[in-house]
């Protein structure tokens, strides 16, 4: 039928003025104005992609992986720690005869919960980190409260002391690594370490507000990344299948039910056993290739439902090749499910990603997102240092809750028929 | 029915074979070659080609793919590459643990989640409804992994009320000790979602008009709700657990690692973490086939929930 179709080059014809009924989208955004819910879980979203973008192009959390206060040290409106040393004599040793081992109920007193490696941390004047590869640990480690400690023996083991400094040239090399140059002489400007800090400080000092704002932008950057990658395959993938109908269909819909019958995590922690190579950028691949196939049966549908329109019979007519037919007439008209469907995705995907930095097989290690600062804050919480768990289970709770209920109130917005029906 | 049985088998192959070829260019062809991981760091060419010749990769593709085949038919694919143990053994060891914890986490979550379901929904718009709802959102807006973490230092580290890990050989002592706080978490995180989604499943047979019927002619409410209401419900609710049972077998791999559980879950992350293929080629081809075979149950479980239902 195609083959037949004449095909002739109509000159570029003036558009005729004439009075614009309002489209969907305007029709959406004025439904959408009368939400407030909406309109606040808007503004929430939108402060979170605005603190990604400042975040990314360097103008706020910059200096996220300077020590600026001492290791754990406390949010500023609890005060300082009640640690005997006080933070300004850093350097001092001391050797407390305390028996080594978890006291329950010693919420904010390092030091009863783990004395050798306060006192190893202060004797290296938090110079040398533990090896950073050994962090996503065994199962054993969150109940052995030796672990950081030897950690720390070890960690020290391989660094020789020379007055309080750290020498070993590999700890330098991890710290310019995961620090950033910023991170230089943080060692030498250990007395000018803050006792508190305004949501408290993680291991090494460094502050956790800015540490989470850096976590938001992995997390979120990733979140939106995967879902545009598994958007544009999704729904290019159910455009062919729904538009060519037939043995295209047939393939395609035999490629869907092979991806969709592996559980979505396995399938994920399978691309992730075999992609050595760790990123930021493979992890959206990873999410991206794995999660299409909800777009892509969506998409599929809704052009099986379109392609018969008397639009598209038209656009036939006046010799609009397929491709044309396809993206530039149909799509408009079910671009909206992708948007929809594409908001759920992010969501989703923001979830995987922290589920996959926590157990190790997501961000790389000099990269911090809230699922790499969960698998600190899983140990820390040990020592009764609650702040980094709260700051990033706390942003992430915050973003993905607006999330959730900007697109429930999107989908409301774009489709009123489905209104009250608010499904999963 | 046993015809529309195996018709439906039938139709299983060309996608079973799909998962086969896809699992198959993941760890053959982008996999690496499996000799470096098993060689470690330090190795020489010779045992490398020693590796590769025992593990028949120096062979052409089509070999493997035949070795692959034969490996899933006859359920032996060969001995873990870190642990040596047989991948078999390993499944078959792993998979009870799993279902220990897996099995009371369904029933009672589908029990809890389904009573609430009606409940909330037969006073839809009410107060109640609503907050309900908004405790759901926010509920399922906390990472999994902050559930995870806070109930298990609160409840097992600082108040000692259930071991904080641990996995015996008994299987009572393994019930009632050590999977109630793991199943508790798997309560608290997965009822949520279910019941926002039970609702809406109820509420589509609530505004019906055989409700009506069974009203005028002086049905009970509890009768109303409990038996014709939720005998129509059924069918959705019945898809979307035997669509989530394979699943929650990976699932739940979370609460396995936390927990220290010797399932099914932990062992992919285990063999992840250890680039350990032939566990996870095996697990992912048995559990796409266990998919594939839930949903096919769910089909038959409607014959027998709603009679109007043609198996065709």
């Amino acid at each position: 039928m195609n083959d037949l179709t004449i095909k002739t080059q109509l000159p570029a014809r003036r558009e005729i003025p004439h009075t614009v009924s309002p489209g969907l989208w305007t029709l959406a955004w004025r439904r959408l104005k009368t939400d407030s819910i909406a309109m606040v879980s808007l503004a929430i979203v939108a402060a979170f992609i605005l603190l990604m973008v400042l975040s990314g192009l360097g103008v706020v959390a910059k200096d996220w992986a300077r020590e600026i206060g001492i290791n754990y040290a406390p949010p500023t409106f609890l005060g300082p720690d009640a640690v005997p040393g006080s933070p300004e004599v850093t350097n001092k040793v001391e050797a407390p005869a305390v028996p080594s081992g978890p006291t329950p109920g010693s919420a904010f007193n390092s030091t009863v919960v783990d004395p050798i490696g306060d006192v190893i941390a202060e004797l290296k004047g938090g110079g040398a980190r533990p090896a950073p590869g050994a962090s996503p640990g065994t199962e054993s480690k969150f109940v052995d409260p030796l672990g950081d400690v030897m950690k720390e023996i070890e960690s020290q083991r391989a660094a020789p002391v020379t007055d309080g400094k750290s020498v070993d040239p590999l700890a330098d090399v991890m710290k310019d690594i995961q620090a950033g140059k910023e991170a230089k002489g943080s060692a030498a400007a250990a007395d000018d370490r803050r006792a508190t800090l305004p949501f408290g400080a993680d291991k090494w000092g460094r502050d956790v507000i800015a540490k989470t704002i850096k976590g938001s932008e992995t997390s979120i950057f990733v979140g939106l990344a995967a879902a545009l990658v598994a958007s544009l395959i999704g729904s290019v993938l159910g455009a062919f299948a729904g538009y060519y109908g037939r043995w295209v269909d047939d393939a395609l819909n035999w490629f869907y039910s092979v991806f969709s019958s592996i559980p979505y995590l396995l399938l994920i922690l399978a691309v992730a056993a075999v992609l050595q190579h760790k990123g930021t950028m493979t992890i959206v691949l990873i999410l991206g290739l794995t999660g299409w196939t909800g777009m892509f049966r969506l998409i599929r549908a809704e052009y099986l439902k379109h392609k018969g329109r008397e639009y598209v019979q038209a656009a036939d007519a006046i010799g609009a090749s397929n491709a044309r037919r396809m993206f530039k007439h149909i799509f408009p008209n079910v671009s909206h499910v992708v948007l929809v469907q594409m908001s759920i995705l992010v969501v989703a995907f923001i979830k995987s990603e922290v589920i996959l930095s926590f157990l190790g097989f997501g961000v790389p290690v000099d990269v911090v997102s809230w699922g790499s600062m969960l698998n600190e804050a899983q140990n820390e919480l040990l020592l009764g240092k609650w702040w980094q768990l709260v700051a990033a289970g706390g942003t992430m709770a915050v973003l993905v809750t607006a999330f959730s209920l900007f697109t429930d109130a999107l989908r409301d917005a774009l489709d009123p028929k489905l209104k009250g029906k608010a499904g999963h | 029915m046993w015809a529309y049985v195996i018709r439906r088998v039938w139709q299983m192959l060309p996608t079973m074979l799909g998962v086969v070829l896809l699992v198959f260019i993941l760890f053959n062809l982008f996999g690496g070659d499996p000799a470096y991981v098993l060689a470690g760091k330090i190795s020489n060419p010779e045992q490398i080609d020693n590796i590769r010749r025992q593990l028949g990769v120096d062979r052409p593709y089509y070999v493997q793919l035949g070795i692959f085949l034969q490996q899933i038919v006859t359920g032996d694919f060969g001995a873990s590459w870190s642990t040596n143990e047989k991948v078999s053994q390993i499944l078959a060891t792993r998979l009870g643990p799993s279902l220990t914890v897996l099995v009371p986490l369904l029933i009672i979550e589908t029990l809890i989640a389904v009573g609430l379901a009606l409940a909330v929904a037969y006073v839809r718009g009410s107060l109640t409804d609503r907050m309900v709802m908004i405790v759901c959102t926010v509920g399922l807006s906390i990472s999994i992994l902050v559930y995870i973490i806070v109930f298990q230092y609160v409840l097992a580290y600082k108040l000692g009320w259930f071991p904080v890990q641990g996995w015996g050989n008994d299987f009572t002592e393994n019930l009632v000790k050590y999977a109630s706080l793991p199943i508790l978490i798997g309560l608290v995180v997965g009822i949520a979602p279910n019941l926002r989604l039970y609702r809406t499943f109820v509420l589509d047979e609530i505004n019906q008009d055989y409700v009506r019927t069974a009203r005028a002619k002086g049905v009970g409410e509890n009768r109303i709700m409990w038996v014709h209401v939720l005998r129509n419900a059924s069918i959705p609710i019945i898809t979307h657990v035997m669509a989530a049972l394979p699943g929650l077998l990976i699932g739940a791999f979370l609460i396995e690692r936390f927990f220290s559980i010797p399932g099914i879950g932990r062992e992919v992350i285990l063999a992840v973490e250890r680039s350990d293929f032939p566990v996870i080629k095996a697990l992912t081809v048995y559990v796409a086939i266990a998919t594939m075979l839930a949903n096919l149950a769910a089909d038959l479980m409607y014959k027998a929930v709603d009679p109007r239902v043609q198996l065709k």
